[in-house]
């Protein structure tokens, strides 16, 4: 028992000591770029004439939206290397970033109807868009619920990826069905060009800035989730080499 | 091709051995949609005026539900017993195990679905079936036959594997209850629009040919320990 307390801290110490300066530039970079974020998005962006205040929403709601689609193409990358390489630092990304585009996408589930209330008259409709990142979500839900569910980390990882292969090829599927299963019945609420093609050039300018400090926090959440993924699997590694020599 | 076709069919063939044998499957599915139909009747109070609008939606769910729980014995028959390992085991490619499992899910389901829609017909005086209805029924299920093995053969491994097969069995089959239930509505003659059956039709092959190369593949990675 006691080798076990010895060892652990020494592990998790040396991973630590390796991954610790990376994170914190990451961490710094993402802190200082999301303050003056919050400043372009608040005090220094042009209030849009129709919407109002609420539409600042956007400047988060789309960068979250785009960083979680790259998350789920990561959870895609990191399956296939993982079933044809079988090396686990596969597996730490693809479910590191499936964890991270879970959450920002039940982020954009979330602002997309406070912003939709005042400005459509309804928090939510079942347009095409929309549709399909809820369907997306439900399907990611599904991939952290089976890794919860498998009995042991190979099988985690084994059939994880097997959701994050077939999910993330269903995608594109899914976006044409629903989008000509809605296009059949009712029209589009967001008439296309309302936001993207009238954009305000500092609206613009906003946007792909918020972009960039969003894509900081996400590269940092990654690295973080990463490296705490590879000291779990260094400290089981070192339980399993423990308990095999006390008991021998 | 005989080195894959042949031992699927014998496992296929197995499995409907079992079946005629025990009738476990096919029982305990048709009763649940059968029910499944009673409830909706409760619910949407389905009658004469509005059984054309609503029969795609009810049917499909029925025929989904009746289908997943077919999916979820077709691996647990398997593993309770132990002869998941036998079947490893055995001197022929993972590919023929999953088409031999697939060919009999489906098979399970198409009875399913054959002995469900006269009893849909007869109770509600449902009279809009068209030849498309019957494509998209055929391409529905055995996409939900495709995809369905796969998962179960899965989900069989986990804790709580009635729970883990329809969680990530429906978002993935999205498109096909979609456009089986669009090809069925435009059957009705009420919404054709400008897509027609014919895109739908297309869009669900194109859904079975992916993943009948997709999930062959993963089922070879995944059942290989």
């Amino acid at each position: 028992m006691s080798t076990v307390e010895k060892t652990a801290p020494a592990v998790s110490a040396r991973a630590s000591g390796r991954a610790i300066p990376v994170s914190l530039v990451l961490l710094a970079l993402a802190s200082v770029l999301m303050l003056v974020d919050m400043y372009l998005i608040f005090m220094w962006a042009p209030t849009e004439a129709v919407m109002g205040h609420v539409q600042r929403i956007f400047y988060i709601h789309v960068p979250m939206a785009w960083l979680a689609f790259t998350a789920f193409g990561l959870v895609f990358i990191g399956s296939v290397m993982y079933l044809w390489k079988r090396d686990t630092k596969w597996d730490n990304l693809a479910s590191s970033a499936a964890e991270i585009g879970v959450v920002f996408t039940s982020l954009v589930l979330i602002t997309g109807p406070i912003w939709a209330k005042p400005v459509w008259g309804i928090w939510w409709t079942w347009d095409a868009r929309l549709t399909t990142t809820l369907v997306l979500w439900l399907i990611y839900v599904g991939y952290l619920m089976l890794r919860a569910y498998s009995p042991n980390r190979s099988q985690a990882a084994l059939y994880s990826a097997v959701v994050g292969v077939v999910g993330f090829i269903d995608v594109p599927i899914v976006y044409f069905a629903v989008n000509w299963w809605r296009t059949q019945h009712q029209r589009l609420v967001i008439g296309s060009g309302t936001i993207e093609g009238s954009l305000h050039s500092d609206m613009r300018v906003t946007l792909y800035f918020s972009l960039l400090a969003f894509s900081f926090l996400f590269a940092y959440l990654l690295w973080q989730r990463m490296s705490t993924r590879r000291m779990e699997d260094e400290l089981r590694a070192a339980r399993y080499q423990v308990e095999r020599e006390t008991r021998r | 091709m005989t080195a894959l076709v042949r031992p699927a069919l014998v496992l296929a063939w197995k499995d409907v051995m079992l079946e005629l044998r025990s009738r476990d499957v096919l029982i305990s599915s048709l009763v649940f949609a059968l029910l499944t139909v009673v409830v909706f009747n409760f619910a949407l109070d389905i009658e004469a005026r509005t059984v054309d609008a609503l029969a795609p939606g009810v049917l499909w769910v029925a025929f989904a539900f009746a289908g997943v729980l077919a999916m979820s014995r077709a691996f647990v028959i398997e593993k309770d017993k132990g002869s998941l390992d036998g079947l490893l085991l055995c001197p022929v490619s993972r590919d023929s195990l999953y088409f031999g499992k697939m060919l009999s899910l489906f098979l399970f389901m198409a009875v399913i679905e054959a002995l469900l829609l006269p009893a849909f017909i007869i109770l509600f005086d449902y009279s809009a079936f068209t030849w498309e209805m019957g494509v998209a029924m055929g391409l529905a299920t055995l996409g939900f036959a495709i995809v369905g093995t796969l998962f179960s053969a899965i989900a069989v491994n986990t804790r709580s594997r009635e729970i883990m097969l329809p969680v990530l069995f429906f978002p993935v089959v999205a498109p096909l209850i979609i456009g089986a239930v669009e090809v069925s509505t435009g059957a009705v003659g009420d919404v054709v629009g400008a897509m027609g059956a014919g895109r739908w039709l297309q869009l669900m092959a194109v859904f079975d040919v992916v993943f009948l190369f997709v999930c062959p593949w993963v089922f070879g990675l995944v059942m290989e320990e």
